[in-house]
């Protein structure tokens, strides 16, 4: 009971607080080329809408108002007119062909990618997006936020919460922050190839007017050139299953300069990570790293606590798997199974700690995984 | 003996008890069946919904996990479509198809029995996996491979089964239809004297034939990717996951159109009874539903935009598709120019029929912008679609159902409906429909997903008002209900054409019309008097 | 009857009978694919109520039929009916053609890197799309790139066995028409001769079918082995359903016309059952010329 009051009792404080003027009603215009015109495309067809049904809603209110029995109104008996058939065929076929025009360049504009300068390679997966950049030799993976889902998520006392009244702060961006951004380069034309590991997703930005779905065993592509400098924020776009609500995208775009440095940054952290996983790792520090990358990447589906959902997801705490040997568990995490998606994306270090974390969490007495096992198992 | 025949047995009425309804193989009887098994369907799919608007309500996971979510909004859309909308309309055609071409029942009425008690099968298989392991099909109504095969749980199987059972059921009941319309037709009634109930109900027909084996296909191939390891949906075979959406859609296209053809029908019998003025432009609406029948087959892939068609395909389905709007504002206008100079009044039935030309229009428009391929860029899987989709469904659709409800519930049950309460019921249901759907529109337009059980901040407002209007919407079905039984309990003794301005052979008939609606058929005289367009 | 009287036949138990025998079949169906122990037996009581049914109820209507109970009007809403059934059935066939185009003129040439997928490639190393060489790892399996095997199998050749098929399902078609005449000319002995021939040649064609399935198989094509075996098996699986549906349609025919049911001008159900061998006919030119031959 407590729970439903509060809902109510925060419904009414959201009613009375919120500004109608922050949230758009439209359509926003976007930072690329294409945005604009797609933009541009959708204010066409909706004053041609309006037009249209200014005059037959108009003409039908007309008559409901004057033709009524009520006033005394007597029953003409045409019921045919083949000039008037006519006519609203071949009207509506020439707005439409007005239409049809723009919307074409539009749609050949943005399906030629050829002049990209760069290429970022999109992959979905159950529930999160990868990004590589293949000339750069940069890969990562991008998680919704942990901050982001819990400042709000299934906690009802939350509602209350000052920032959440005032949209400030972090919750401000509840459900679309991510762990690690895309970084992209301002004024650049950019190629995004984009595919998926399992099942169908969709990498859509509105600001770029990028919207594209990500089949498994298919590469698609789309481009966008980003002409403001900003954070751009979008969601997966088509259901892929349990947490299809919660695989958001950001990105950051920044001047060519910043990008640079970027880039840099992330080749250097790379190559740390390789060094770092030809070493012997201690357990502790395999478990307290093994814990963020679970979190991050397997909670998902095996819940923080190993119970996972069974009978789809099982769960890890005595599990046979994590409890028994190494080697099969390295399999399963790095090829995957059925509804277990492969995870060889991710480094030996980080490979190496999820799995000795899952063998040595919730209960479970297995072995310890150093990163040198995961390499030679790969 | 057997056969109700002119010469004799014509009070030839019911059996008795539970066992009449198992039996029946009377239109009328089955067209009840078809009715009231659609609207505890429309009750079920639409609790489901409140349960979506419940958890839609606020920002924040409130009443439930992602995963039953999405079981939600599966089971509410495959049972709003297959459950109540296509039952519904197949219920309405049974009752009055036989009346308005002067026949005495439908042409195969052993199949007709079948084709409805199929469904209580099918429904029951359905509705049964919410009980299972692993819970109902949580894949969306539209089932995209490979969510729906590789990674979808056990209960998917009986999900495909209930599927090809309702669609044996749709094929057997679109056949009958087809029969009855050109067999046992008045022997004086040619093809365009028919009313366009009829016409649009024969055309559907035709959509059903051609589309519903396609579906058959689609999930037996779905059925032996999960357990026979063929390779249709997926690549790692030489299939593709895209094709899946292709052959879904061959038949989702037109399916949508089954759902509105009869609506249209509907409503092009309500208007010019209450305008007192014959249908406008009679034979140019016959063939502008053949048109938009014709034009539903080769549209598909407008819900495949963003699959990564070659440009070349996707310029031919958006052109395709915005040509769909030229046959259908010919039916906009033909109503419009009906109502125009007429002589209106606005029973029930009319406020039902003039908010659906209304209503349906702007799902239509919305369906246009749609349609614009790039612009479907930004729109696609938002609540853009979802708005336009309950546009044309729920104040199309479900409108005209509503409609035909009022408009022919006297000669069903020989009684009158409470006026007054069905005017009330009528503004509660209007306003609360905007309410709940047209901010869909804004919170679809400023990018909020479709198919999401939470949000991020800037959509709680609409996504609010939204719910609100859901559970006002919702609430006004309890007294629709009521109206229902009233009528059927308590109401006054209705006259054979209880409107004034109605034309067609059913108002012939008593005022609750015979079991056997015409043992002998109707006179040329009587068919032309009757006649839409005279 | 006369033409000027309807006929409306009387209640029935038959259809709620189908509809349990049908889902009792479907539920055992899927059970048994989820392994569970009693799947199989309850599939195989749902089939046998299913048959049920349809004896008691074709019995009926074929009782109702010889008693004379039917008029003209009644035969003709037979036909309607009929016809629209097989023109459902051309479209379930249109699927699984539909799914063979699609995949080998697109989806298939897309993985190797045609039209707009310059990039797939990327995901299958060493992969070179053609028709017959389609499977790379057990499909079912998580995706993983660039583990492409190509298992090539042999297309199934058109001459041969297909080819001899194919005459013998033509022939069947000429076989039929014979017996329609003879019916018509009300040659007893001649239908009951033709309808034998007919029939005979249906179980030669199945009994080829199962022969080619036995070369198919062991040149590695298997159900499971990627679209080109999907496809393939998949088509020529449901017309070898249908030719074996329409084999028993056509036995049933046969001992009804030893018994004399049938009239030369009033034959419906031997019509319908011809009507029904045609389509099969039909539907195995299209397999013919798009699955073995092009
Ligand atoms: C009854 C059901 C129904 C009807 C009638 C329609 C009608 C139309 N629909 Fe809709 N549609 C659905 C049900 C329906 N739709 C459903 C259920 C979905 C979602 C499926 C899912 O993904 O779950 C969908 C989705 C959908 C999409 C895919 C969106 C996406 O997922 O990205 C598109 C795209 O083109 C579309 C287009 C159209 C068009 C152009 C029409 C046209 O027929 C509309 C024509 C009518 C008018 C245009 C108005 C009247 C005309 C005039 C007054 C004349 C003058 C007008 C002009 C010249 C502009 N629909
Ligand atoms: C065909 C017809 C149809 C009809 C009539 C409706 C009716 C309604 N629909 Fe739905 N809808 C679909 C077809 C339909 N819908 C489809 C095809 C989808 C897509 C599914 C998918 O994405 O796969 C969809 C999806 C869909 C969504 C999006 C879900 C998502 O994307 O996650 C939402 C959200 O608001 C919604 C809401 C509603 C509501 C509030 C109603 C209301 O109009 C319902 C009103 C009726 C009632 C409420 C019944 C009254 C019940 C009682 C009186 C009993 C007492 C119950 C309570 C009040 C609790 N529908
Ligand atoms: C998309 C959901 C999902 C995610 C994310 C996921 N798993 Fe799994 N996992 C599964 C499923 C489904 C199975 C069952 C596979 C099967 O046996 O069919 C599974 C099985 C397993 C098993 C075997 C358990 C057993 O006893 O059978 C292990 C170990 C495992 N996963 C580890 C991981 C690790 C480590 C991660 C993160 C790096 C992870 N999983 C992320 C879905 C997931
Ligand atoms: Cu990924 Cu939705
Ligand atoms: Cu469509």
């Amino acid at each position: 009971m407590g729970k439903l009051s509060k809902v109510i009792a925060s419904s009414i404080a959201l009613l009375s607080t919120a500004v109608f003027s922050e949230y758009g009603l439209n359509m926003t215009e976007g930072v690329t080329s294409i945005s604009h015109d797609i933009y541009d495309l959708h204010m066409m067809v909706f004053w041609v809408c309006v037009v249209i049904a200014a005059i037959v809603f108009g003409a039908m209110f007309y008559s409901v108002f004057a033709h009524r029995k009520s006033k005394g109104a007597v029953a003409a008996q045409f019921h045919e007119s083949t000039k008037a058939e006519i006519l609203w065929t071949l009207v509506p076929v020439v707005i439409l062909v007005g239409m049809a025009i723009p919307a074409s360049k539009t749609l050949i504009d943005l399906e030629d990618t050829s002049k990209a300068e760069m290429t970022v390679k999109v992959t979905g997966h159950q529930w999160k997006w990868q990004y590589d950049y293949p000339k750069e030799g940069i890969s990562f993976i991008s998680n919704l936020a942990k901050t982001s889902k819990d400042s709000v998520a299934s906690d009802i006392d939350n509602l209350n919460n000052e920032n959440y009244k005032t949209g400030a702060t972090s919750v401000d961006n509840y459900l679309l922050e991510v762990d690690k951004r895309l970084v992209l380069p301002v004024d650049t034309s950019i190629r995004f190839l984009i595919t998926s590991n399992d099942v169908i997703h969709n990498w859509w930005v509105l600001d770029f007017g990028v919207k594209q779905d990500a089949n498994p065993g298919f590469i698609n592509d789309a481009w966008a050139k980003v002409d403001k400098i900003g954070t751009y924020r979008g969601q997966c776009a088509e259901l892929c299953g349990k947490d299809h609500g919660f695989m958001p995208i950001v990105v950051d775009v920044v001047s060519k300069a910043d990008y640079a440095k970027w880039v840099e940054k992330e080749q250097a952290s790379a190559a740390a990570a390789i060094a770092s996983a030809t070493q012997v790792w201690s357990k502790a520090d395999l478990m307290s790293k093994g814990k963020k990358v679970y979190e991050s990447n397997c909670a998902g589906c095996h819940k923080m606590d190993g119970s996972g959902m069974p009978p789809i997801f099982p769960a890890i705490k005595d599990s046979a798997i994590a409890n028994g040997i190494a080697s099969e568990h390295m399999t399963i995490v790095l090829h995957g199974k059925a509804g277990m998606p492969t995870f060889k994306m991710l480094g030996d270090a980080d490979l190496a700690s999820v799995i000795t974390y899952e063998r040595n969490a919730f209960g479970n007495t297995g072995s310890v995984v150093q990163p040198s096992d995961v390499k030679s198992a790969r | 003996m057997t056969t109700a025949t002119a010469s004799h047995d014509t009070h030839h009425g019911p059996e008795k008890g539970l066992m009449r309804w198992v039996k029946t193989t009377n239109h009328k009887d089955i067209g009840t069946l078809y009715l009231w098994f659609a609207f505890s369907m429309l009750l079920i799919g639409g609790a489901l919904a409140m349960g979506i608007r419940m958890e839609l309500l606020q920002p924040g996971l409130q009443l439930m996990e992602p995963q039953f979510f999405n079981q939600l909004t599966t089971m509410h859309g495959l049972i709003m479509v297959f459950g109540a909308i296509m039952p519904a309309f197949v219920g309405l055609g049974n009752w009055l198809i036989p009346m308005m071409v002067g026949a005495p029942d439908m042409a195969l009425p052993r199949m007709n029995n079948w084709s409805f008690w199929i469904l209580p099968f099918a429904g029951g298989l359905l509705l049964s996996t919410f009980f299972m392991e692993g819970g109902a099909p949580a894949f969306g109504w539209t089932f995209y491979a490979p969510l729906s095969t590789t990674f979808a749980p056990d209960s998917t199987d009986f999900f495909i089964f209930a599927v090809h059972l309702l669609g044996f059921s749709s094929i057997m009941g679109a056949i009958n239809i087809i029969a009855t319309v050109l067999n046992m037709r008045a022997p004086a009634m040619k093809l365009m004297d028919m009313p366009l109930f009829v016409w649009t109900w024969l055309i559907t027909s035709f959509l059903l034939i051609g589309a519903m084996p396609v579906l058959a296909g689609a999930v037996t191939m779905m059925l032996t990717d999960r357990n026979f390891g063929t390779a249709f949906f997926d690549a790692t075979g030489g299939g593709d996951p895209v094709m899946f959406q292709h052959i879904f859609w061959f038949f989702g296209h037109p399916e949508v159109y089954i759902m509105i053809l009869p609506a249209f029908g509907v409503v092009s019998h309500i208007i010019p009874t209450f305008s007192r003025k014959p249908l406008f432009g009679y034979s140019s609406m016959v063939y502008a539903t053949a048109s938009i029948a014709f034009l539903s087959y080769i549209v598909w892939a407008h819900h495949m935009f963003l699959t990564g068609m070659p440009v070349a395909g996707e310029l031919y389905f958006m052109y395709a598709t915005m040509l769909i709007a030229v046959p259908t504002g010919v039916k906009v206008f033909n109503w419009i120019s009906t109502m125009w100079r007429g002589s209106m009044t606005f029973e029930t039935p009319m406020l039902w029929a003039i908010s659906f030309v209304f209503l349906f229009t702007i799902g239509g428009f919305s369906g246009l912008m749609l349609g614009i391929a790039p612009a479907d860029i930004q729109y696609h899987d938002t609540y853009f679609v979802v708005a336009h989709f309950h546009y044309v469904l729920v104040t199309g659709a479900l409108w005209s159902i509503i409609a035909a409800t009022f408009y022919w519930l006297p000669k069903w049950t020989g009684k009158m409906y409470n006026e007054s309460l069905a005017k009330i019921h009528f503004w509660w249901a209007v306003i609360s429909v905007n309410v709940l759907f047209f901010p869909q529109h804004f919170l679809g337009l400023a990018g909020m997903p479709r198919r999401i059980p939470d949000y991020s901040l800037q959509f709680a407002d609409f996504n609010f008002i939204s719910s609100i209007g859901g559970f006002a919407f919702g609430a006004s079905f309890i007294l629709f209900t009521y109206i229902v039984f009233d009528c059927i309990r308590n109401g006054k003794p209705a006259t054979a054409r209880p409107w004034e301005g109605a034309k067609g052979l059913e108002w012939t008939l008593a005022p609750k019309a015979q079991y056997h609606s015409f043992n002998t058929p109707p006179s040329r005289e009587l068919i032309e008097s009757e006649s839409q367009h005279s | 009857m006369s033409e000027k009287q309807y006929y409306i036949p009387e209640g029935t138990y038959w259809p709620i009978i189908g509809s349990i025998g049908i889902t009792t079949l479907l539920v055992g169906f899927a059970n048994q694919m989820h392994g569970v122990s009693w799947g199989s037996s309850v599939m195989v009581l749902g089939f046998a109520i299913t048959v049920f049914m349809l004896f008691g109820w074709l019995g009926q209507v074929v009782n109702e039929s010889v008693n004379g109970k039917y008029n003209a009007q009644v035969d003709r809403s037979f036909r309607w009916g009929m016809s629209w059934f097989i023109f459902s059935e051309v479209m379930f066939f249109a699927a699984f053609f539909g799914a063979l185009f699609y995949a080998r003129t697109l989806s298939v040439p897309w993985l190797g890197g045609a039209d707009n997928n310059v990039f797939t490639p990327e995901l299958w190393n060493g992969f070179s799309a053609s028709w017959q060489q389609i499977a790379f790892s057990t499909p079912g399996t998580v995706l993983q790139s660039g583990t492409a095997i190509s298992i090539p199998t042999e297309l199934v050749a058109a001459t041969g066995l297909p080819a001899l098929n194919t005459i013998l399902l033509l022939l069947s078609g000429v076989t039929l028409t014979f017996a329609h005449h003879a019916l018509r000319t009300d040659n007893r002995n001649h239908v009951v001769g033709w309808l034998i021939a007919t029939i005979a040649l249906g179980v030669a064609f199945l009994g080829f079918q199962v022969v080619e399935y036995g070369h198919a198989y062991a040149t590695g094509l298997k159900l499971t082995s990627g679209i080109y075996g999907s496809t393939f098996y998949m088509l020529t699986g449901f017309h070898g359903f249908h030719v074996s549906l329409g084999v028993i349609m056509l036995t049933v025919i046969l001992f009804r016309v030893q018994k004399g049911h049938f009239s030369s001008d009033n034959h419906f159900a031997f019509e319908g059952v011809a009507w029904y061998w045609h389509f099969v006919d039909v539907v195995w030119l299209g397999l013919f010329v798009f699955v073995y031959w092009v």
